[in-house]
């Protein structure tokens, strides 16, 4: 695989370009593998990537129903931050954050990743009260996060709306290491990092059934053909209940949501930070994508669904909240809008945990959250299967939390999986 | 958008709905064991296909209903009054009895 550098690109352009090789192979299934990982989304493929390089597990396939980047690590608002409150996800996050500022050199892929501060307003004392405490909070496990009066958001970000909003801005909490960058590139840098590893990435292979023997998963059916399997890791967000149901293990603390996102037709610059909203029962985020659209979401659509289309009346929430907060977007088309299916978890927490089946490992429960924890996610997940024990920056991310009373309810909204977004 | 065909007052979109989640959950008795609460609380069989479910016409009748709808085509099979007692009103109603 050609190695990607000023020069290959002047080396290339002799021949106009076209002599690159492909990123990674096609390969067909072998009959056995040290670790097999199901779901060759985001985290999938992160896992597969750091098993291979930090732990030198070899002989690893990823498997994934469809093709890379057509679930949701291709219906995203690429959004990425840290800025997260209770114990054991702030550190985990923020391990995520660090990863992320080092990943296009480490992948040899632009992920263009892009620093441009994530900048959440707030609309009363309390508000802005609950963000101090949560960005100092933050600082304890070294990330970044500032206050920013109502003079200093108005000169960084001149058109929101300050003059007569439902809900006066009176500032915004912000972290400037946060940020966005390309999914798909994401995808495929650690897809190429990881085939470039040896690891084999399977695409439209579908599991369809799970084979135990002695506490133990022994192999795997597919769509494709009967895989062994050493050691199992389950990393497939959405229909992580679907998949856990194969194993006889019962239910998960899970239900399964779709979310939708949104872009508009490419404007010229015109927001240069991720914005967040969220006051009265609304929530939204904003950015511009380096093509010039506006990319936004807001709230899932509230009922349970596996469905990967959504539903109008979210369109026109997202559409409220968009002009309610810069109202120059009003006369703005929408180009396209798309949705995935959440693990929306009993406290909008994940899970990277060992299961009651020895060899099988679980990556669950990304609620919202999911592109931004790719990096870590996998880099912990990996850590886990390779030594068979949770880092400790990971250990509450398990099953049992809830039967033991240590949720990690970021919201505090209790156990009902719509509220955590 | 979904039609909810609500027994009492017809055919509404959804959105004047609000999700309630899984109607199969049974409560257990007050002094049950710990599983059987953490079970009934956290654990979901998360169906992916037609399930039992609960809804609250908010925008309407405010009574709470059960709709059996498939989670992937989000296709409705069934709409009923949550509670025995409304779906006898309705029974009897149907019937020409007293309202």
């Amino acid at each position: 695989m050609t190695r990607f550098s000023a020069w290959a690109v002047f080396k290339a352009g002799l021949s106009g370009q076209k002599n690159w090789d492909r990123q990674w192979r096609d390969p067909e299934p072998k009959k056995e593998y040290d670790v097999v990982i199901v779901g060759a989304g985001l985290h999938g493929l992160a896992t597969a990537y750091y098993l291979a390089k930090n732990h030198a597990v070899g002989n690893i396939a990823v498997l994934d129903k469809g093709w890379l980047g057509g679930g949701n690590a291709g219906r995203n608002t690429t959004i990425v931050r840290s800025n997260y409150m209770m114990p054991g996800n702030r550190q985990f996050y923020e391990h995520s954050l660090r990863l992320w500022e080092e990943l296009s050199h480490d992948l040899n892929y632009n992920v263009m990743f892009s620093q441009r501060y994530h900048v959440s307003l707030f609309h009363s004392p309390a508000a802005r009260d609950n963000a101090a405490r949560r960005y100092n909070t933050m600082r304890l496990t070294d990330s970044d996060g500032e206050l920013w009066d109502l003079e200093t958001l108005k000169a960084e970000i001149p058109h929101l709306n300050y003059d007569n909003a439902r809900f006066p801005i009176i500032g915004a909490a912000v972290q400037k290491r946060a940020g966005s960058a390309r999914h798909d590139a994401v995808t495929w840098g650690y897809a190429r990092g990881a085939d470039s590893l040896g690891v084999d990435i399977i695409q439209n292979c579908e599991v369809t059934g799970v084979t135990r023997e002695d506490g133990k998963v022994a192999s795997l059916q597919t769509t494709r053909s009967t895989i062994g399997a050493k050691k199992v890791g389950f990393a497939v967000a959405g229909n992580s209940s679907r998949l856990w149901q194969m194993t006889g293990l019962g239910r998960l603390p899970i239900e399964t949501h779709k979310l939708q996102a949104f872009v508009s037709e490419p404007l010229k610059p015109l927001l240069d930070h991720v914005v967040v909203f969220g006051v009265g029962g609304t929530h939204f985020y904003i950015s511009q994508s380096d093509k010039g659209g506006m990319v936004f979401g807001g709230d899932l659509d509230w009922y349970k669904s596996y469905a990967q289309r959504g539903n109008l009346p979210i369109v026109q929430d997202v559409a409220e909240c968009a002009t309610a907060i810069m109202p120059c977007l009003g006369r703005v088309r929408l180009l396209r809008h798309w949705s995935g299916v959440m693990d929306m978890s009993m406290d909008g927490s994940s899970f990277i945990c060992k299961t009651p089946l020895e060899n099988l490992y679980l990556n669950a429960g990304w609620n919202y959250g999911g592109f931004k924890a790719g990096p870590g996610s996998g880099w912990y997940f990996a850590d886990l299967i390779a030594n068979d024990r949770p880092d400790p920056v990971i250990e509450r991310m398990n099953l049992d939390r809830f039967r033991r009373g240590v949720i990690i309810d970021e919201r505090g909204a209790g156990p009902d999986p719509k509220l955590h977004g | 958008m979904i039609r909810i065909n609500c027994p009492f007052c017809g055919e509404r979109d959804h959105s004047e709905f609000g999700y309630g989640g899984d109607a199969s959950i049974k409560y257990p008795a007050l002094d049950a064991s710990i599983d059987e609460w953490h079970d009934a609380i956290f654990l979901r069989e998360n169906i992916c296909g037609m399930q039992s479910e609960t809804w609250h016409h908010t925008s309407g009748c405010r009574m709470w209903l059960i709709v059996e709808r498939d989670t992937m085509t989000h296709e409705i099979k069934s709409v009923r009054p949550a509670h025995d007692g409304n779906a006898a009103v309705l029974a009897a109603e149907s019937a020409g009895g007293n309202s």
